[in-house]
């Protein structure tokens, strides 16, 4: 089983996120990686697939600037063999259509049974990358999945997503893409010895060049902003309970407009 | 000048996320009932072996991962992170008992006492300390008598980390006369008749970690357990103190920088006279002395750990460096338990554990006065 595996590095969802003073960004200084969550399932899911058929090669794909490769490395200490960065000062804060032609360019390159993708990152959330990915390489493709099986003869996959309330258990032709929904699994660490180990596996880089685009972005992102600050919650006091009752709900329903 | 970030590189950075995360999953939401309870589960020695944290730097040949002092550094520290010194103490034990069998034992004894112990399937422990005398290792008491095939082993031990639940314990016993080359090293498997554990000491810190005090009657030791040499104990011994120090100022910086950012967090929680604590200068300069002792600690320890690596000896500077981390470190959490004001004396409050399993650093491995009398003999 050959199994593609898209993965973003994202900032750390325990990092608080500052946007920057001109409002064009995010600060960037401090912020610790990793790898995106709902990627990390993909790369757990595929590992498991191969050691299902005993044989096979988890192949890791990934753009983003030099740091990325400590996220790609960190795929291939959790057992992945080998890896595609895509680094391109082109590719850097682009939009997810050309993200999506950039990995599915570098997917035409190489060979493959499944691809993986995490069904959105943490960072911008878009959750575009994928489907879009599945329509460039005109792939079938299912979202949100949260259970992979494949036939033993490797034509076709039974899929379970997560629908609203539930689940539903499709069936699809391979090669496909599949979109990783929390629960698929629960991702393995990256051993010491995995990442003794993954010093050595290769890590292919690639530019914009190399795959034949030049990417032309469909959207532009003009400004990022704070939520505004919570304010101060105010207090009723001094008052009979009943009374505070009685001025509590007029106040959520005429001025919080919550009930 | 390096800065602190130059020793540590892409596999170190990984690391420190694999273990971070055993941590944050494995320990940290049981910690305070482990502390409570006295011990944690056997477990965990077996879910750190299987991702190999056990065998940081051991050979591969006997299960390990050959590594550099600096991925050491990175399992200390984040083990540390998990708040309780105890956890840190007790599943690393091996890192005292293992040292010796790996420096003086034959490849038959590594093959059978190193393996299981880095699988997280046996425990192991360290037997020096005894109610006697503690640093004075020239003087220990417990006697081993040949007997044929056998050693019969007569006497106690004390303080022993693990000591309660080790399977294997590297003893250290006299064969010979007075002295320290009367001293050897046995491997002692404590299902050996005449092995008993006497008592589980309670301790001020460290609960999460059980500690024994160890008696031996007649116990009969297969003679193929003898480390190297009859006489040969005292340098096996010797040999590791270096790394226990560079461990013991490593948890002492942690546990000083935790004790500093719990401060932190407090300080701009907590109001006092109608504002934040940290509103107050004398809070504020409070937080930036004990910040500086922290930094100047660690890249301290960063260095000599660096210089360790590179094969130096660092004997002096180790336990310069024991010195100051552990003595910082009381001071820090002092302090953090100051800014806490009461809350920081109640046993849910993080700095007042921390406060507790300081109190451990300057003592064990060599207390600051043994570090500081061979400090003395090598400089003066």
């Amino acid at each position: 089983m050959k199994s593609l595996v898209c993965l973003k590095q994202v900032p750390d969802t325990e990092t608080q996120i500052k946007v920057n003073p001109d409002g064009t960004g995010i600060v960037t200084e401090g912020i610790k990686y990793v790898i995106n969550p709902y990627d990390e399932f993909s790369v757990e899911e595929a590992l498991r697939l191969k050691e299902k058929f005993k044989a096979g090669e988890v192949l890791i794909l990934s753009i983003g600037p030099d740091r990325a490769t400590e996220a790609i490395r960190t795929a291939l200490a959790m057992g992945a063999d080998k890896g595609i960065h895509i680094s391109d000062e082109s590719l850097n804060n682009s939009d997810p259509f050309v993200i999506a032609q950039a990995l599915a360019a570098a997917a035409a390159q190489t060979e493959y049974d499944i691809i993986f993708c995490g069904h959105r990152a943490i960072d911008d959330d878009f959750g575009e990358a994928g489907a879009m990915l599945a329509e460039l390489l005109k792939l079938p493709q299912v979202t949100l999945v949260t259970k992979v099986d494949i036939a033993d003869d490797k034509t076709k996959a039974i899929v379970e997503r997560d629908v609203e309330g539930g689940k539903e258990t499709v069936e699809v032709p391979l090669p496909c893409v599949l979109t990783s929904q929390k629960g698929l699994n629960e991702p393995r660490y990256a051993s010491l010895p995995g990442i003794m180990k993954a010093k050595k596996k290769p890590i292919d880089k690639k530019t914009a060049a190399d795959l034949g685009i030049s990417p032309e972005p469909k959207l532009r992102s003009n400004a990022y902003s704070m939520p505004p600050e919570r304010t101060a919650g105010k207090k009723f006091e001094g008052m009979e309970p009943p009374d505070v009752a009685k001025a509590v709900v007029q106040a959520l329903r005429n001025e919080a407009k919550v009930i | 000048m390096q800065s602190s970030l130059d020793y540590f590189g892409e596999t170190h950075h990984i690391l420190r996320q694999t273990v971070a995360r055993f941590v944050e999953r494995e320990v940290k939401p049981f910690v305070d009932e482990w502390e409570e309870a006295g011990e944690f589960p056997r477990e965990l020695y077996r879910k750190a072996g299987e991702i190999g944290l056990l065998g940081v730097n051991y050979p591969e040949e006997y299960g390990g991962s050959p590594a550099d002092i600096f991925h050491e550094v990175v399992l200390t520290e984040e083990l540390t992170r998990s708040g309780s010194g105890g956890v840190s103490a007790g599943l690393m034990s091996l890192s005292i008992a293992l040292p010796p069998i790996l420096a003086l034992g034959t490849p038959e004894q590594k093959e059978r006492f190193i393996p299981p112990v880095l699988r997280g399937e046996k425990v192991a422990a360290l037997g020096i300390t005894e109610p006697g005398g503690g640093s004075d290792v020239a003087n220990l008491r417990t006697r081993a008598v040949r007997d044929g095939d056998h050693y019969v082993v007569n006497g106690s031990k004390t303080m022993i980390t693990s000591g309660t639940r080790a399977d294997q314990v590297t003893l250290a016993v006299r064969t010979g006369g007075p002295g320290h080359r009367g001293i050897s090293l046995l491997v002692v498997e404590t299902d050996t008749p005449g092995f008993s554990v006497s008592k589980k000491l309670r301790k001020m810190g460290w609960w999460a970690s059980d500690t024994a005090e160890l008696s031996f009657e007649d116990m009969r030791v297969p003679a193929e357990n003898l480390l190297g040499e009859e006489g040969a104990g005292f340098y096996g011994i010797m040999n590791n103190f270096q790394k226990e120090r560079l461990y013991l100022a490593l948890m002492a910086n942690t546990t000083a920088a935790l004790a500093l950012e719990e401060s932190i967090k407090y300080a701009r929680l907590r109001e006092a006279f109608g504002k934040a604590l940290m509103g107050f200068q004398v809070t504020r300069h409070k937080l930036v002395d004990m910040a500086t002792l922290v930094e100047v600690s660690r890249e301290f320890t960063y260095r000599i750990a660096a210089k360790i690596q590179a094969g130096e000896n660092m004997v002096k500077e180790i336990s310069m460096a024991k010195i100051f981390a552990t003595d910082i470190c009381d001071r820090v959490c002092h302090a953090a338990v100051q800014i806490h004001g009461g809350y920081g004396y109640m046993r849910e409050c993080l700095v007042e554990r921390l406060y507790r399993d300081s109190r451990i650093l300057s003592i064990g491995g060599g207390t600051s006065e043994i570090m500081k009398e061979i400090i003395s003999k090598m400089m003066l």
